[in-house]
């Protein structure tokens, strides 16, 4: 990769036999007036790449109005032809090279401006970036390079353009590389190269100038051909979000695309947040043979040895290697919505494939683009870049931008659509000191959600620690505190005192509803399984929980069912005669009217069963959440 | 099997693709995808298939404006047979009966009576929220401006001058009140790597793309305005050889493109593909 060696690959005939046929993404940007049109124009045209006949009709056009042909309008004719009369958006130029076929994304407007330029440079891999050496560094050349530091653009070339109106100075030429690389510098940026131009020219476009011969590095042509496509993240630490699982057979397939790292069967995964284990069995390919080893980019599907609870969202990472898992950081972003940015208010975080309610806990301080000057506010206008801390309310996996860029940044999104972006600066861990007593407020925040109490009631046999046990385990392994209380275990302890006789049994509810309110105090999820026959008594306990979310699980299986299945033995017993006033047998079960979730056991498995729990809890904490802000 | 997405252009494409198409059915409650039996559509259905291990969980729909060329239909039965598919087909009678046709109507006229209200109205009856298209960016230049995700709304209205910000990998995932978003796998495909995917892959296509005394099709649409062009290509291999050589647009054989300026556009703010 020599520079001397280097001989331009440009294509001079209709067509080259393109090497490398991944096309490469340049996004062109700088300030207004600096010569981007005219440079664009210039690079299509020394590259071969206008369609036939354009550049004459466009001379032609301009020397019957008169005026003195320019490049730039032959960008603006082909955008006009693109346009359509469309209100400008973001579009692609297509050119090529013999090495390669490229796509400059041109992000016009000074309107929306940023949203175009997000949309059009979150995908290039490299950035061209203008600056007039007549008029040097201005604002909108450090607004740019800020804009491109935070996309994570880091492949950087800058044009010193309009060389010919300082004579090609090189003294200029150099003054304006020292002051602004020590800007790039202040951003984290280095560029590439400092290239001198004269666009209007063709002066080392394509062609090489001879009035510059001082310069020794790459023309704009070479420089774009020696741009690699974005790293290869294969070497890097696993990362793959989980898309979906799939069961349309007999196989439970983990679908998810790897962004970085790589997985191979037989690799141990943990899935975070949650933390299980499994190992992958093997990649499940159609049409086959299936694949050896998914790498970066790759979409995968693949089989785990051991079942395991897994989710959409979760990130698969090797256990030396995890992301983080938290709730809070400090991110930089960018935002684009039409209502400003607040701060306590509720948005939806994205990243990757996991999508989570999040408070904007603090704004820290809104930067100027262009001065790297700091303000204080509390909201956030449009196109206005700011730190803040941000606060899911719930557990998310990430990494530091600076340590992964993929995980390390996410998009913002309000009433259904995104209105911004950022990158994650620090992970804040959680807070451990306050003062006066600890508040539920405070429980709440540390647990990521809010207690609740779900009350499992039907009939001995019904299913009901079955179904709860299922819903422990989902609940557990997604990071939440939950607490099973059953019936079963108090008998043998905090109520050994108890019979069956009515009193005892409502004894036995009030003193069940006390544990599990005690355990939602201390910030659990907790799930009873009790039978609790009586409507009266049930609807003390609902009373008594009234703090906390309650949710009433019908366990609806009918006696038959019930007692053909006969677990413990009890209803044998009961028939017998050795149990007094059993529930359903000598004593009557009274089927709640209005339970919260009701469930058939006899026409739903025990899966849909959970899938109904879940749901129901889901949507109380969802409406929960709006309103433990500490 | 080294090839994967950081070694292999078409891999990448591919993969690329796999993950629009999951991203769209974790997202969206209802998806389908249409059908136009071309060879981009048969590329989706290709992509669909790896995408879910082989069935596609989700029906595809082929809107007949009753000016397919025979072939196709033959070639319907066929694919539908090889692939699985789970399809539903729809003509709009209506118009038919009200005498919409080529013979006496412009062909924007009919493109938008025969394909676009029968797509509307498949849409209300099984209420998607998302469908899947094969449009590319290189096609035609108001696609170059489309979106993975593309938001329409109930009317069917593509309200290109407020897009949403796409980046990261986020898409728009909310489909408007009564409306559906178009999701889009194949946008950064180019004609060329259609054609050498197809042969990679050796995925079932109509054998019209191919030149028969000297003429071949490029793009297959309605009988009466879908015009072949002069082309020796008889084969995949020819095919792809000489596209690497035009500079004759695809879709120059598609007479509804061209009736007036704009009117691909106006076709595509109506909610045509």
């Amino acid at each position: 990769m020599s520079q001397t060696s280097n001989i331009s690959s440009v294509q001079k005939s209709a067509q080259p036999d393109i090497e490398d046929m991944r096309k490469m993404h340049v996004v062109v940007v700088g300030h207004v007036d600096h010569g981007k049109s005219t440079f664009v124009g210039r690079l299509l045209h020394d590259t071969d790449s206008l369609p036939n006949g354009k550049l004459d009709q466009v001379r032609k056009n301009c020397a019957a109005e008169g005026m003195e042909f320019e490049y730039a309008f032959l960008l603006d004719a082909l955008l006009e032809e693109q346009e359509q009369n469309i209100t400008i958006d973001t579009t692609r130029i297509f050119f090529r090279t013999t090495k390669r076929a490229y796509a400059i994304i041109d992000a016009p407007g000074h309107k929306e401006f940023l949203k175009n330029m997000v949309t059009g440079a979150a995908s290039a891999s490299a950035a061209l970036l203008l600056i007039d050496a007549n008029e040097g560094v201005m604002d909108q050349s450090r607004r740019h390079a800020f804009l491109l530091s935070l996309l994570g653009v880091k492949q950087l070339v800058v044009l010193v353009n309009k060389m010919d109106l300082i004579k090609h100075d090189q003294s200029t030429y150099e003054k304006i590389k020292v002051e602004y690389t020590a800007f790039l510098k202040s951003l984290g940026l280095t560029a590439v190269h400092f290239i001198p131009i004269a666009a209007k020219h063709g002066e080392n476009v394509v062609q090489r100038s001879d009035k510059m011969s001082w310069w020794k590095g790459p023309t704009v042509a070479e420089a774009l051909d020696n741009f690699k496509h974005e790293d290869d993240l294969t070497g890097l630490p696993l990362r793959m979000p989980v898309s979906d699982i799939y069961r349309f057979d007999h196989r439970r397939i983990i679908a998810g695309r790897v962004e970085a790292g790589a997985i191979r069967p037989g690799d141990e995964l943990i899935f975070q947040p949650g933390g299980r284990r499994s190992t992958v069995r093997t990649f499940e390919d159609w049409p086959g043979p299936s694949r050896e080893v998914a790498g970066t980019g790759d979409s995968a599907n693949f089989s785990l040895s051991e079942q395991i609870f897994v989710e959409r969202g979760q990130v698969a990472a090797h256990p030396n290697q995890q992301p983080r898992v938290g709730r809070e950081f400090r991110a930089r972003i960018f935002w684009l919505g039409k209502e400003p940015l607040q701060q306590n208010k509720t948005y939806r975080l994205r990243l990757l494939t996991q999508n989570v309610e999040a408070v904007i806990a603090k704004i820290e301080k809104i930067t100027d683009a262009s001065t790297l000057e700091s303000i204080e506010a509390t909201t956030v206008p449009r196109d206005t870049i700011c730190e803040v801390i941000v606060r899911a309310t719930r557990p998310i996996a990430f990494d530091l931008h600076s340590e992964c860029a993929i995980t390390g940044r996410f998009a913002i999104e309000d009433k259904g659509r995104i209105n911004g972006g950022g990158i994650i600066l620090d992970s804040i861990s959680e807070k451990t000191s306050g003062e006066g007593k600890v508040t539920a407020a405070e429980r709440t925040a540390r647990a990521g959600h809010s207690p609740a109490v779900i009350w499992f009631t039907g009939l001995s046999g019904s299913g009901k620690s079955t179904i709860a046990e299922l819903v422990e385990r989902r609940l557990f392994d997604a990071g939440k505190k939950v607490f099973r209380v059953d019936g079963d275990d108090l008998r043998t302890a905090l109520n050994r005192d108890l019979g069956f006789s009515s009193a005892d049994r409502a004894e036995s509810v009030r003193r069940a509803s006390a544990v599990a309110g005690l355990f939602a105090n201390a910030g659990h999820i907790s799930l009873v399984t009790l039978i609790a026959p009586l409507a009266a008594d049930r609807a003390k306990a609902r009373a008594a929980l009234a703090n906390h979310a309650f949710i009433e699980v019908f366990v609806d299986a009918p006696l038959e069912v019930c007692e053909s299945r006969d677990v413990k033995g009890l209803y044998a017993k009961a028939r017998r005669g050795e149990i007094p006033e059993f529930t359903g047998i000598s004593s009557p079960y009274e089927a709640p009217e209005a339970p919260e979730v009701h469930i058939r056991t006899d026409k739903l498995s025990t899966t849909q069963a959970v899938e109904l729990v879940i749901n129901a809890l889901d949507k109380i904490l969802e409406s929960k959440a709006e309103d433990w802000e500490v | 099997m080294s090839r994967n997405a950081q070694n292999d252009h078409l891999t990448r494409l591919e993969q690329t693709s796999i993950h629009i198409f999951r991203e769209a059915f974790a997202n969206f409650r209802s998806v389908c995808m249409p059908w136009s039996m071309g060879k981009d559509s048969n590329v989706l259905i290709w992509l669909a298939r790896k995408a879910f291990c082989g069935k596609i969980p989700f029906p595809l729909l082929h809107i007949d404006t009753t000016y397919e060329f025979p072939e196709m239909y033959e070639f319907r039965e066929k694919a539908k047979e090889i692939h699985g598919i789970d399809l539903i087909v729809r003509i709009n009678e209506d118009a038919i009966r009200r005498g919409i046709g080529y013979a006496t109507h412009d062909p924007v006229t009919v493109t938008h009576e025969l394909k676009t209200v029968p797509l509307k109205a498949a849409i209300d009856e099984f209420k998607w929220d998302a469908l899947v298209t094969g449009i590319r960016r290189d096609e035609d230049p108001t696609r170059a401006k489309e979106r993975w995700f593309s938001p329409r709304s109930a009317e069917g209205v593509w309200d290109y001058k407020d897009q949403p910000p796409e980046f990261w990998g986020q898409f728009a995932s909310t489909a408007p009140e009564g409306g559906h978003v178009r999701v889009q796998p194949l946008l950064e495909w180019t004609e060329l790597d259609i054609w050498e995917y197809i042969r990679r892959e050796n995925i079932p296509n109509p054998t019209l793309y191919f030149a028969r005394n000297g003429k071949r099709f490029r793009s297959l649409g309605c009988h009466p305005i879908t015009h072949p062009v002069d082309s020796p290509a008889s084969n995949i291999d020819e095919v792809i050889a000489e596209l690497k050589l035009t500079r004759v647009s695809e879709r120059a054989g598609r007479a509804q493109d061209h009736v007036g300026r704009n009117s691909m556009q106006a076709l595509r703010a109506k909610g045509f593909m």
